[in-house]
């Protein structure tokens, strides 16, 4: 179980806002990470720590296809994202780079940003505040994608 | 138990009798979308995934339209990495500056009813007004699909949407489609299906139903489905055979939502700042003052509402401080909208029109707003940043209330 601290966001959280459109046609990842979180935080890409945990509430991730959302939250270093739901195309994408997204109805209204939170997929628990919370599991198929490390790796391991 | 349209779908491409909701199946792919803003990051991921053919280069439409023309040095980068792309493995749909492309992939004839269509675009399931299955993905998923030809899905849930009854003078289908947002919230159809079904649906235009099935996105649904009919059948121009003719919802199929509407009672509104679910009558926001107008986009830049813009604005002239912007979905569309006379019209009101593409509404090229400046949009998002800075007001409403918002300078009921 690793432990890391909580930025935490609101409800209905868009892609434009973890990655506004301007920056996608910056030639690299690592190029488009500074400019994460823009518009609500702009010191998130500074502040931020490798093991560190995205927190959300409902429909997190909605609005375009980007996969740059995911992946310059995965570039920064974040361990997972923990939310009440996600909206579906982020999910994916997420999955398939190797991020893990967790749903969690009951965390996010209990934690704040700053607060330091655990994680254990394997259990299926997240720890914060004296508290702990179950995790949705993934289905099957998605769990194995994610811990092949992601889409790439997984049809690697498919031809081999 | 009778079945859903998605689920007649599924079940016909991976030639099953039947599927569940819930049952995660591989799909073989009819066609797929790759648009301009992702092109590197595909052929990257391609290249990764170590692939040295694209499974059917027939099948592969590529499309150039949020970056065409050039607003920055570096978009004709993902020009010439898509052009080398597409002459390396063959490709020979590639639309350089035809238009948006979801406009284009009914419109040119790409998608057919019964389809599997999957897009680089949130926005792909706008292929349901013809009734095909069709949805966002990312650009690692298309790689694989560019590799192999199929992608996993989950069996979707379906929620089903009946209006009967005649739609009010000035309503159009961006105002149902709205209402409807506001009424399953930004995230109330998450990972479903959108059924559209009733006489007010039956009675739409194609272009009609294209804004629908554009905007069911912003309830989160996974994809939009409209029964193909005759209307489907001229646009697509080709005769129904009995597969597409099968997908109706069945009466007893297991719908886990139904919401039902009377047309009548429907009114012209608008998504406020900064939801696409904050819905209000635009009576209640009248009055408010506005720096400038966008008509365009996949939701509402075809010839109805171009025509319908028009209809407003004739003889009357844009309010001098307002800038009103019209972009039209596509070559095909400015030229049908040029030989209608709709094009002079709008251009004698004051409008400046605009080559076809994505133009405005991905804050890319001409019209960028300031901090506090307000904009009535036609498009279908009003996210913070995205027509500008993060301060900037954006209403999203049809081509017939922006056009009347354009004229009186300030937001106001298109019959007002």
């Amino acid at each position: 179980m690793s432990c890391g601290k909580i930025f935490k966001f609101h409800n209905d959280l868009d892609t434009d806002q973890i990655i506004a459109s301007q920056y996608l046609l910056l030639p690299t990842i690592d190029e488009m990470k500074g400019h994460t979180f823009e518009s609500l935080d702009p010191q998130f890409p500074q502040k931020v720590r490798p093991g560190d945990f995205v927190v959300g509430g409902e429909n997190f991730g909605c609005g375009s296809s980007r996969e740059q959302a995911p992946s310059v939250l995965k570039a920064l270093g974040v361990q997972a994202i923990v939310a009440k739901s996600f909206a579906r195309i982020f999910y994916r994408n997420a999955i398939n780079i190797g991020l893990p997204v967790i749903v969690c109805k009951e965390l996010p209204d209990a934690v704040n940003t700053g607060d330091e939170m655990e994680l254990s997929m394997e259990e299926g628990v997240a720890r914060a505040n004296g508290r702990t919370f179950s995790c949705t599991r993934l289905p099957a198929y998605m769990q194995q994608i994610l811990n092949q490390g992601g889409l790439i790796a997984s049809l690697n391991q498919e031809e081999a | 138990m009778g079945q859903t349209i998605i689920e007649k779908i599924i079940a016909h491409n991976i030639g099953a009798d039947e599927v569940k909701p819930g049952q995660i199946v591989t799909v073989q792919v009819d066609r797929v979308m790759v648009d301009d803003i992702m092109m590197p990051f595909i052929v990257g991921k391609f290249e990764e995934m170590g692939f040295d053919r694209v499974w059917d280069p027939d099948k592969v439409v590529m499309i150039y339209d949020h970056l065409v023309p050039a607003s920055q040095q570096d978009d004709t980068r993902h020009y010439k990495v898509g052009d080398a792309f597409a002459s390396k493995y063959g490709l020979t749909h590639v639309h350089r500056s035809d238009g948006i492309c979801h406009q284009l992939m009914t419109e040119a004839g790409y998608v057919k009813p019964g389809d599997v269509v999957f897009g680089t675009d949130s926005h792909t399931t706008t292929y349901g007004c013809v009734g095909a299955f069709s949805t966002g993905i990312g650009y690692t998923e298309m790689a694989a699909i560019l590799g192999t030809g199929t992608l996993w899905v989950k069996v979707p849930e379906t929620i089903r949407v009946e209006i009967n009854g005649r739609l009010p003078e000035g309503v159009m289908s961006k105002d149902v489609i709205l209402r409807i947002i506001g009424d399953l919230r930004a995230d109330g159809a998450t990972y479903c299906s959108l059924e559209f079904t009733g006489d007010t649906i039956r009675e739409m235009s194609v272009a009609s139903r294209m804004t629908m099935a554009n905007m069911a996105i912003e309830a989160g649904a996974k994809c939009a489905m409209f029964t193909p009919d005759e209307k489907t059948a001229a646009y697509c121009e080709m005769e129904l055979n009995d597969f597409q003719k099968s997908l109706v919802g069945d009466a007893d199929a297991g719908y886990i939502r139904t919401l039902t509407y009377q047309a009548e009672n429907f009114v012209p509104v608008m998504a406020c700042p900064s939801q696409v679910d904050q819905i209000r009558d635009v009576s209640e926001l009248e009055g408010t003052p506005i720096d400038q107008v966008f008509i365009g986009s996949c939701t509402n830049g075809r010839l109805e509402d171009l025509r319908a813009a028009a209809n407003v604005l004739r003889g009357k002239k844009v309010a001098p401080f307002v800038k009103l912007i019209v972009t039209p979905a596509s070559r095909k569309v400015y030229r049908e909208a040029l030989e209608e006379g709709i094009l002079e019209t709008l251009a004698e009101s004051g409008a400046m029109i605009t080559h076809a593409g994505c133009g405005l509404c991905c804050g890319r090229t001409g019209g960028i707003l300031s901090d506090y400046e307000t904009v009535v949009a036609t498009n279908n998002r009003n996210f913070l940043g995205r027509m500008g800075t993060s301060k900037v007001q954006i209403y999203l409403a049809s081509p017939a209330t922006a056009a009347a918002c354009a004229v009186a300078g300030k937001i106001t009921a298109v019959c007002g």
